[in-house]
This record gives C-alpha cells, structure tokens and sequence, in this order.
C-alpha cells in the first residue's frame, strides 16, 4: 500500500514538473548564431522585456549552420543568422518560414537599399542584422608595402610565407580568388576552373593555417602576419593592440549582409517574430553594430553609434575602393566544381 | 540465488559455460546488450548503409546505391570527373600520415609512460596513490581546452619560446605552431595518462622478488628489465599502446587547431565531411569504415597472438 502511495505521487510529481516545464516552454527563444556577435546585455534585455528564456548556440560558418540544421536540427531552433547566399539556398531548400511585413511593427525602419535584396526579394524570410566586407589584414610590422591587392594572399612576397590565416569559409575564399583572376563565381569554363583550382594549389603552401574563429587571435597574438577577416572582426584586431590594417584590395573584395531569418518548424514562432522587431529598433540593433563593428541595416541607428567606430578604416574603404561582391549562389551543376576545387585546397 | 553467485576469478571456461545460460544472468546482462546493440552496432550499420549511398547537394544523402565513395577514395578522376582512373593518392597519404602520427605518439607515451609507470608502482603505498593522483590531475580539464592552451605555450612569441630566448638557449623563435610536430605534442601529451596507467597496473602486480632472483643470478639490470619485468608486464603494455594508438588515428583537434586544419589527418578528412557544405556524408562515412576496418584488424592481430600466447 505505502508502495502504491509514493508510485502514485511520483507519478504526480513528474507530470507536475513536466507541466511546469511546458508553461515555460512557451516562454522561450531558441537562436542559431554566429560566435562573438551580440552583446550578452542586449540578449537579457529581450529576455526580461518579453519574458522570455532565450538560449543560444553557436556556429563558424554558414556552412556548417547548414550542415547541422539539416542534419536533423531543423525544428529545435526559432531564428538563425545566415549569411545572404545562405538566405537563398536555405529558402531554396524550403528551411525557411516566412511572414507578412504586416506582422513586424518595424518593418518599415529597414533601410530602402536593403527591403528588395536579391537573396530575398521582398523581405520575406528574413531582415538584415549587420552587412561588412570580408577581406584580409596586414600586420604593418612585418610587411610595409603596398597590401591593396589580392597578391597579398595568393601570390605573397617572400616574407609573407607561412604566415597567412585564411578564412574556413568556402564560399568566400574561392570568391575573392575568382575576383583575383579577374573570372566569374559562377564560371563553367573549364580553363577558368582549372586556373583557379591551380591557383589555389599554388597558394596553399605559403598560408600557415585555415581559422574562422580564431581569425582575430591568430592576427593580434602574432601567429599570423596576414589574416583573411571580415570587416568589424578586424577592426577588433586593431583595437585590441595589434599594429594590422586592413586591406581593401583594387581587384576588389567580398560583401556580405548577415540576416535574421524565421526557420521553418520554429518551435516559438510568436517569440522569434518578437525578436526580429525587437533587433529592428535603431537602438537595439546599434548596441550590436557597436559591439560587433560591422555596420546595420537599419534606419536611424547613425547617432547611436559610438563616435571611434563611425571614422574606422575598416568600416569607410578608401574613395578609389570598387565596390564589393556577393557570394554568387551557383547551380547544382556548377556548383559540384566549386565544391571539388574546395575538398582539393583542404585535403 | 546461486545463478548470483559471481564466478570467482579463477573460474575457467568451463565454468562460465556451466551458468552463462541461466535465464537469470541473461536477463542482467540485458542492459549491457541494449547499449552495444543501440550505441555502437546500430550506429556503425547506418554508417555502413551510408557509405553506400549517393551525396545530396549541399548534405546529406539520397537514398540511391552507390559505389561513388569507395570509388572516390581510391581513384582519382580529374577535377571534371571525365578523365581516365588513375589511383588517388591523396586519401592513402592522409591515412599514412596519420598512422605515422599515431605509431610516434605511442611510442613517444611508452617511453615516457614505462618510466614513469613503473617509478609510481615502486613507490611506498603511501606516496603511491598521491602520485596516481597527479596523472590524473591534467584530465579534470577538458582535452580542448588543453589543446588550446598547447597552442598558447608553443606559439612563436608564446611562453615557450620566450623563456628559452631568455635563458639564452635560442637566438630566434623556434616555429612550432601549424606543424605536423605541433600535432605530435598535442597527440603525445593528450594521451599520455592512458599508457601510465594500464601500464602502472601492470607493474604495480609485479613480484619484484623476481628481480632480485635474476639480480642474484648475475642477470645484469638491463637483462632483467628486457627477460623478467618486461615479460611479465607486456599485457599493460599492449594495453596502453591500444589505447594510445587508436584515438590518436582518429583525433581531429589536434590536428584542426595545433596544426592549423592544413595537414589533414583522418579525423580531420571525415569532420570536413559532415561540417562544410562541400561535405559529403556518404564519402564521411567510406572514411569511417575504412579507419574502422583498420582498428578491427589491428585488434584482431592483437588478440590472435594473445590466443597463441595463452595456448602455449
């Protein structure tokens, strides 16, 4: 009998806590994001706003985002952070959820040049969060000359070898190589693929390492002399000590706009729709542009920005400057080359 | 009741045979069954049933059969796939490298660990625990972080280099990091505490009245340690080499952050598989099962010479 009586009030017990844990449940926002890119603050502030549990994970690249979430986490996570290619191949693969412009009260704060944008037409998948260039930094100690031009990773002077950082990143490599031939992203010209398949063969025993998280370390602790970075990660070298500029090279460079993006199977999608207007208020989404460097999408975040990140070298290119290029999201086809001349440079 | 009894240790085959069939002791061993039969065979039957399919673009698989992996690992067919088969070698390199890595980390930890495994067992009892102890201690902090701070020690204007500059003993840095001997110190110096330890226990059962039989028979100390001690202790031995050898083959931090993701080693080439979108998941899993294939015969070798052994 006494058995009987704690089975049943365990018993009691569990779904009492299971019930607890269901309530709160509901209160809760489960992001995918970059590493080191949103103030711990601003995430607490939207916690206790909405009361909500927001956690957070992790990723180094769009493609290993993409890697996990079709691995099978698609449905445990509400937003992810991908970059603006990843944005059209996420939506390609039917991982995304979208929504009115009606059911974001700021929609309309999104700056005009970023509401129509290729990777999203109309802006119904995701917002912008931070834009940048990714290029590389030279350490001004080691190397005085000219650095405005891609030679600087792929064909380095001498005393440059073995101690180059490249970003592992696919789709941003082999796009600032592709602009420092001076060939399409998307070429099916044998000649051009195996030039670029050589090019990056030759390259790869000059570069010491392949680092996207530890691409500020590598620069700032010395490992590295040269080091491929996106644009407000280097400005994070710089200001931690390290006597590195970045480059903006005259073959051009890669441009890219991070974008919140509502998945599909979001568990607390009322929640994740919060967060997106949430990140469109000016001061908001100015609390990560200060934190992060990059630069936001957002109308009337001028002001709030701190006044040393305003006059960075990193954030204004040089008037001569081209203008940057996005990732070029390739067909299956094309893409299958893309991908080889990859798994040949890392193997 | 007596099917609980445990068998005592000097129970023999025939024993064992006697009792292993009591419903009882099969219904406990159950557990045991579930996890083996649920954590390890089940996962590597998917691996193999994956290896054996087609990619999908950008990850994942379609469920196609295909003998692209294999064909992939041993052949190589050109950038544009349409040239005449010649033999890849890169994966075979990859692979070669590895087993290098790994057979140097093991006999680098046995050269350390015997010596030191075998100074812990000569120890008083009292002492000796507080020096097992110590072996220990590195392991209360994860192998990442110890990885990582490998990296800091060893870097060019790390701590390393600076105190040997300052005691004068090297003019210029000694460039360690992003090399294939960064990734050996970080094999070596991860997986050290699993040979001390076999190894330790192996000792630490030692009669060493035995040595002083042999010393007494004019077997000088080297003749003892080759004829007696290492005879007796040689199963540690082996245990600690397996234990050393085989998550070396496979390790993948070391390598990705003491060796800059520049020189893959196996484990290495399969993270890349399931990470970047140029991954390919059934070429992953090919990988695995030729580096599965490996360890078992290695294992199988072992143990057919351990059942020669015991049959003399």
């Amino acid at each position: 009998m006494k058995f009987r009586q704690t089975l049943i009030s365990s018993v009691m017990a569990v779904s009492l806590g299971l019930g607890v844990s269901t309530a709160h449940a509901e209160g809760s926002l489960s992001i995918y994001h970059w590493f080191e890119y949103i103030p711990q603050e601003l995430l607490d502030k939207f916690a206790k706003e909405n009361d909500v549990e927001v956690t957070m994970d992790t990723f180094d690249s769009n493609e290993s985002m993409l890697a996990t979430l079709k691995a099978g986490k698609l449905g445990s996570y509400d937003v992810a952070v991908p970059g603006d290619y990843m944005v059209e191949i996420m939506a390609g693969e039917g991982m995304l959820d979208s929504f009115e412009s009606s059911e974001l009260s700021n929609f309309g704060n999104i700056e005009d040049q970023w509401v129509d944008v290729g990777f999203d037409k109309g802006r119904k998948h995701s917002i912008p969060y931070q834009w940048g260039s990714t290029s590389f930094m030279v350490n001004r100690d080691v190397y005085k000359d000219d650095i405005r031009t891609t030679d600087i990773i792929f064909n380095p002077p001498t005393e440059l070898e073995g101690k180059i950082n490249v970003l592992d990143s696919q789709g941003e490599v082999l796009a600032l190589a592709s602009l420092h031939l001076g060939i399409s992203q998307c070429s099916q010209d044998r000649d051009e693929l195996k030039a670029l398949n050589a090019l990056l063969q030759e390259a790869k025993p000059k570069w010491a390492s392949f680092n996207s998280d530890g691409a500020k370390d590598v620069l700032v602790s010395g490992d590295a002399a040269v080091g491929m970075i996106w644009n407000g990660f280097g400005a994070k070298a710089r200001e931690e000590g390290a006597n590195v500029e970045y480059s903006y090279p005259k073959e051009g460079y890669v441009v890219w706009m991070d974008n919140v993006v509502l998945l599909k199977d979001a568990p607390n999608r009322e929640n994740a729709l919060k967060f997106m207007d949430f990140l469109l208020e000016p001061e908001n989404i100015a609390a990560v542009t200060n934190f992060a460097r990059y630069t936001a999408g957002v109308k009337g975040v001028g002001d709030m920005l701190d006044a040393d990140l305003k006059a960075s070298p990193e954030a204004n290119p040089p008037a001569d400057a081209p203008a940057g290029t996005f990732v070029a999201v390739c067909d299956e086809e094309t893409q299958k080359f893309y991908d080889q001349i990859w798994t040949n440079l890392k193997k | 009741m007596a099917g609980l009894t445990p068998t005592t240790s000097t129970g023999t085959s025939a024993t064992l045979s006697g009792s292993a069939f009591d419903p009882l002791r099969k219904r406990l061993l159950f557990p045991a069954w579930f996890v083996i039969g649920f954590f390890l065979v089940l996962p590597v039957l998917l691996m193999l049933v994956y290896s054996f399919l087609t990619k999908e673009f950008r990850g994942g698989v379609v469920w196609e059969f295909s003998t692209a992996s294999y064909d992939q690992f041993f052949f190589d067919r050109g950038l544009f796939g349409d040239e005449p088969a010649k033999i890849e070698w890169t994966y075979i390199t990859i692979f070669w490298r590895s087993i290098v890595q790994a057979l140097i980390a093991t006999v680098i930890c046995l050269l350390i660990g015997f010596p030191t495994a075998y100074f812990i067992a000569t120890r008083p009892d009292s002492t000796r625990n507080l020096w097992l102890f110590l072996v220990t201690v590195p392991y209360w902090v994860n192998l990442l972080i110890r990885t990582v701070s490998m990296k800091f020690l060893i870097r060019d204007n790390g701590p390393m280099n600076e105190w040997l500059m300052m005691v004068g003993l090297i003019d210029s840095p000694i460039h360690l990091i992003n090399t294939n001997i960064a990734v050996q110190l970080g094999l070596f110096y991860s997986y050290l505490p699993f040979m001390v330890l076999p190894v330790y226990a192996s000792v630490e059962r030692f009669n060493f009245s035995l040595a002083e039989a042999a010393a007494d028979l004019y077997a000088s100390r080297w003749t003892t340690l080759r004829r007696v001690i290492l005879p007796a202790v040689k199963p540690g031995i082996i245990a600690g080499c397996i234990l050393v050898f085989v998550p070396s083959l496979g390790a993948f931090l070391a390598p990705d952050l003491l060796g800059g993701a520049k020189n893959f080693m196996i484990g290495s080439l399969i993270e890349e598989q399931f990470k970047g979108s140029a991954g390919n998941w059934p070429f992953g899993a090919a990988c695995s099962m030729i580096l599965l294939s490996m360890v078992l015969l290695v294992l199988m070798v072992y143990a057919r010479s351990q059942a020669r052994a015991g049959a003399q």
